[in-house]
């Protein structure tokens, strides 16, 4: 499947995240424009960020974030080398983790 | 079972309303959905509702240290990008509104004790309105607007 992209960055004491994940992001408002069948909702409802063991930001979210969505967050703390993960959870139990270290 | 019972949700979310009606009857609890995310709150139609169901509080008051980043005009609302940043002590939220959408509440982001309130993503809008942010604090919600105009919108098909 598909993987979560990430950066994350640390300059004067405060880490930037920015991070892409792959999906639909469906609202299940839309149809499909031959069939006119509703398209099923699936979109990413939690995202959880962890730097070490600590979470540093939870998202939660609705179908209104856009396809592949995009997300950039920042903490204080972090040193090059530390490891950052980001977890996704869908709406249909779906989950993806990705991890990447500050440099 | 539980497969079962997240059948039954999946369904059920596509028909307003039954999935509030199982989980009122103790069918479903919340958890067996996801931890903590507040059906309620984004299914709300109105952003007073979803402030109340999300933070329990519909008062904001307007602040000027709450910045929205988004542009003027989008041309294309599936994607707008937009960043919050809160230039306050201790914000435990933050939460981001599209004021003409069916479902208002867009996403809201939780901080820990080291977040920096800062959140920047990409969101969908039906139509032109305001980007609403909402920052809670412990003395309470701040808030800003920025009208953002929307040239083909982002929900329909």
């Amino acid at each position: 499947m598909s993987d979560i992209k990430i950066r994350a960055k640390s300059s004067n004491g405060v880490t930037t995240v920015k991070s892409l994940m792959s999906h639909v992001m469906e609202t299940g408002l839309r149809k499909d424009k031959e069939t006119g069948d509703p398209i099923p909702a699936h979109f990413i409802q939690e995202v959880t960020a962890k730097w070490k063991d600590d979470v540093v930001m939870t998202a939660l979210w609705s179908g209104g974030v856009s396809k592949n969505p995009y997300l950039s967050f920042k903490f204080n703390g972090g040193e090059p080398g530390d490891p950052i993960e980001i977890t996704w959870v869908d709406n249909q139990g779906n989950s993806e983790t990705g991890t990447a270290e500050i440099s | 079972m539980i497969d079962a019972k997240r059948r039954t949700l999946l369904k059920g979310s596509l028909g307003a309303g039954a999935v509030g009606v199982a989980v009122g009857a103790g069918l479903l609890t919340p958890r067996a959905v996801l931890a903590n995310w507040p059906e309620a709150a984004f299914k709300a139609e109105d952003q007073s509702t979803a402030l109340n169901d999300l933070l329990g509080s519909d008062t904001i008051e307007d602040s000027d240290k709450v910045k929205i980043k988004a542009p003027d005009i989008a041309e294309n609302g599936a994607v707008v990008p937009v960043t919050v940043e809160g230039e306050v002590d201790g914000a435990k939220s933050i939460s981001i509104f599209a004021a003409g959408n069916n479902t208002p509440l867009i996403a809201s982001f939780e901080m820990s004790e080291n977040s920096v309130p800062f959140v920047s993503t990409r969101i969908k809008m039906a139509k032109t309105a305001d980007v609403v942010a909402v920052v809670q604090t412990p003395d309470g919600l701040l808030g800003a607007a920025k009208p953002v105009k929307v040239t083909i919108g982002g929900c329909g098909g």
